[in-house]
């Protein structure tokens, strides 16, 4: 409970130092509400017309006044009205892009069931890739395999996302034709199987690039965890050896993935940026490009404050599992 | 030495006849390849122990008490098996129950292991798994060698909870190692290797890690336990207060050999090795003035890739010189002094008798 009451502090905190940093550094670099304001208006705007529309959105008020405001729209919703009529935005109002004059919710809504699907499947190949690769390197430590996995996951951390992506569409895609090109994303609910086909490269490549340091990660703690006197125990009552590396040393070994997988995961929901972009995703982490390309600043932090709320979700959930996963840590 | 000759060193007991005893070790040798050169930790042991007895190892760290027990229950990783890690290359034969096991396959000696004998370790908390309950580590332990469900398995190791001492045994079985006191995870450990009632029990210092009040309490629970399941228990130790309150025979090893063998009553009245001499001495006793000091053996243990010539006790034996320097160039075999009783020292038998006399047990 008090674990839940602080995600709820940081939330507030995290929207409140987002919108000082998209309302008040403009400011700082010589941008006025007008400069703001006529943004938002045509482009062949007085100077009159442009002072009166940042009023009409508030923009001439305090910070903390549009921050109220805006914290406002959340639960009750807005109404924004910048001349051209007024534009109602229905709770809960994370902004409203004056740009795509669209509410920043609904489009959010409309684009994270394309961010999830590519995390989850992404997370569970690199999470069950990983591990299997890390229990089996630790197993045969100096052997070719441990030394060829190890140097592939290193090789899978260094390389970007959208030279690796870019590889594996121009070859699987364009040129074997066994998976599906870019920007051919169908909805699950739509059909299963075309969804799985059209998120199957993003997934491997996104997979590639993250477990290799979960291939790692487990690795050592496999290693710490197979010199433990326990492990000893469990050869001495007879165990056969598979189950003393799978029910034994490998539990000790998983603590510390599991923290890391809750926020990688939890990192990548509010937009795997790059992958989105590189395999023409319409997922949040697109919405984030477009949002940044266009200074759409509503977007941006909407978009923030969505990705901030996954975070800390996982964190909360990561802390949660903790005592699943160790007694030690369990409260009495 | 041939396999006979050295069989006829074991020690035999009065009236035991040419029975094989259950735990025989012959010439046993475990050496470790290392960058600094090999580490000969056990080298040519040889003992035997009979069903329902104690035998007490006693030995400094590193004098090859743990690798004996580890070799004996198939424990050392070999060369073979993991090319990657070099693990120990093992010598000798070791007889359980007239069975050899150092030439069985591994996978068979894992079908021996828990369920004819089994172990019991220092440091009982990290000597169990702190990610499961005990419970469901003991009823593992059964179930590995008993085709049983989980609810047989439960009641089993609820009963075996009970009987090694600790209260309200169905609840306790669902706490997790750290809940319990370092007394009582040492008796679920008890209870966890006696599970599947195995003939020979190993425990390697059991009461090391523990308060001297829980340690006399666990040496109870020992012998009862023995008696009751009329085991054969090896009872590694460094200390001679534990071997003289349990053991029926006990063994000294120094740098990976035995340098005496014999009853607890020959070794505590008669003891034959300068060695023995310096461990007896180095016991705290309730009598005499708080002013005395203990008497230390001088030195440290021998390097075991560089093991001293001869006598690998000489370069710390007050009585060294007194033998013409055979002790430094010839490296002495058990031998008898009594029936039953055997040591490996170069010291005449009058000569011993009249240090121990004169000069030994005065002080002791």
């Amino acid at each position: 409970m008090r674990r839940l009451l602080w995600a709820v502090i940081l939330l507030i905190v995290l929207s409140m130092v987002t919108f000082a940093i998209f309302y008040l550094v403009p400011r700082l670099g010589g941008a006025t509400p007008e400069t703001l304001a006529a943004r938002y208006v045509g482009r062949a705007a007085t100077a009159e017309t442009v002072h009166l529309t940042a009023e009409k959105l508030g923009l001439l008020d305090p910070v903390p006044v549009q921050y109220w405001h805006w914290l406002k729209g959340i639960f009750v919703g807005a109404s924004y009205d910048y001349g051209s009529g007024v534009e109602h935005c229905p709770a809960p109002c994370l902004g409203y892009s004056f740009i795509t004059k669209q509410p920043v919710w609904p489009e959010l809504l409309d684009r994270a069931p394309v961010t999830i699907s590519l995390v989850v499947g992404a997370s569970l190949l690199w999470l069950i890739g990983g591990v299997s690769i890390g229990v089996i390197s630790a197993l045969r430590r100096g052997t070719i395999f441990d030394r060829g996995a190890m140097g592939i996951a290193l090789a899978g951390v260094s390389l970007p996302i959208f030279f690796t992506g870019l590889i594996a569409l121009a070859f699987f895609s364009y040129q074997l034709r066994i998976t599906a090109p870019g920007g051919s994303y169908v909805p699950f609910s739509e059909n299963p199987a075309r969804w799985a086909y059209s998120l199957l490269l993003p997934w491997i490549t996104l997979a590639f690039l993250f477990s290799a340091q979960y291939a790692r990660l487990t690795r050592a703690g496999m290693l710490e965890t197979m010199s433990e006197d326990y492990i000893r125990t469990a050869r001495a009552k007879g165990l056969p050896e598979r189950k003393v590396i799978l029910k034994h040393a490998l539990r000790g070994a998983l603590t510390p993935v599991i923290t890391i997988f809750g926020l990688d995961v939890g990192l990548l929901l509010g937009g795997a940026v790059l992958t989105e972009k590189t395999f023409s995703l319409n997922g949040l982490g697109k919405y984030t490009y477009d949002g940044i390309v266009n200074g759409d600043l509503p977007k941006i932090l909407g978009v923030t404050l969505i990705a901030g709320f996954f975070v800390i979700m996982a964190n909360l959930i990561v802390d949660l599992l903790y005592g699943v996963i160790d007694p030690r840590v369990r409260l009495e | 030495m041939t396999t006979s000759a050295l069989r006829d060193l074991v020690l035999r007991h009065p009236g035991q006849g040419d029975e094989q005893p259950f735990l025989e070790v012959i010439d046993l040798q475990v050496h470790f390849p290392t960058d600094d050169g090999l580490v000969k930790s056990v080298d040519g042991l040889s003992f035997a122990l009979d069903r329902g007895r104690t035998l007490g190892i006693v030995g400094e760290s590193g004098s090859g008490k743990s690798v004996t027990s580890l070799a004996i229950m198939g424990l050392h990783t070999r060369p073979a098996s993991e090319q990657s890690r070099p693990g120990a290359q093992l010598g000798g034969e070791v007889y359980l129950d007239g069975e050899e096991l150092l030439s069985k396959t591994p996978e068979y000696v894992r079908g021996l292991r828990g369920k004819r004998m089994a172990m019991i370790f220092q440091d009982p908390l990290s000597a169990m798994n702190p990610y499961y309950t005990v419970g469901q580590q003991i009823i593992e332990a059964y179930q590995i060698h008993n085709q049983v469900n989980k609810k047989v398995a439960r009641k089993h190791a609820i009963d075996m909870l009970g009987r090694v001492g600790i209260p309200e045994p169905s609840r306790r079985i669902d706490a997790y190692p750290h809940q319990f006191s370092g007394g009582m995870r040492q008796r679920a450990m008890i209870a966890m290797s006696l599970s599947c009632d195995p003939d020979l029990l190993i425990a390697d210092e059991p009461t090391t890690a523990l308060d001297v009040t829980v340690q006399a309490q666990i040496l109870d629970l020992i012998r009862d336990l023995q008696s009751e399941f009329n085991s054969s228990v090896m009872l590694i130790t460094h200390d001679l207060g534990v071997v003289a309150e349990i053991a029926d025979d006990v063994l000294v090893m120094y740098a990976g050999r035995a340098v005496e063998y014999g009853s607890a009553d020959q070794l505590f009245n008669r003891p034959a090795h300068p060695y023995t001499w310096g461990l007896l001495g180095s016991v705290p006793r309730f009598e005499g003035s708080r002013s005395e000091r203990l008497l230390a053996i001088k030195g440290t243990p021998p390097s075991l890739i560089n093991v001293p010539s001869g006598c690998p006790f000489h370069p710390r034996c007050e009585f060294a010189a007194r033998n013409e320097g055979l002790s430094e160039e010839v490296r002495p075999e058990l031998a008898p002094v009594e029936p039953g009783h055997t040591v490996a020292c170069h010291l005449s038998p009058t000569e011993r008798e009249q240090i121990w006399e004169h000069e030994i047990a005065p002080q002791l």
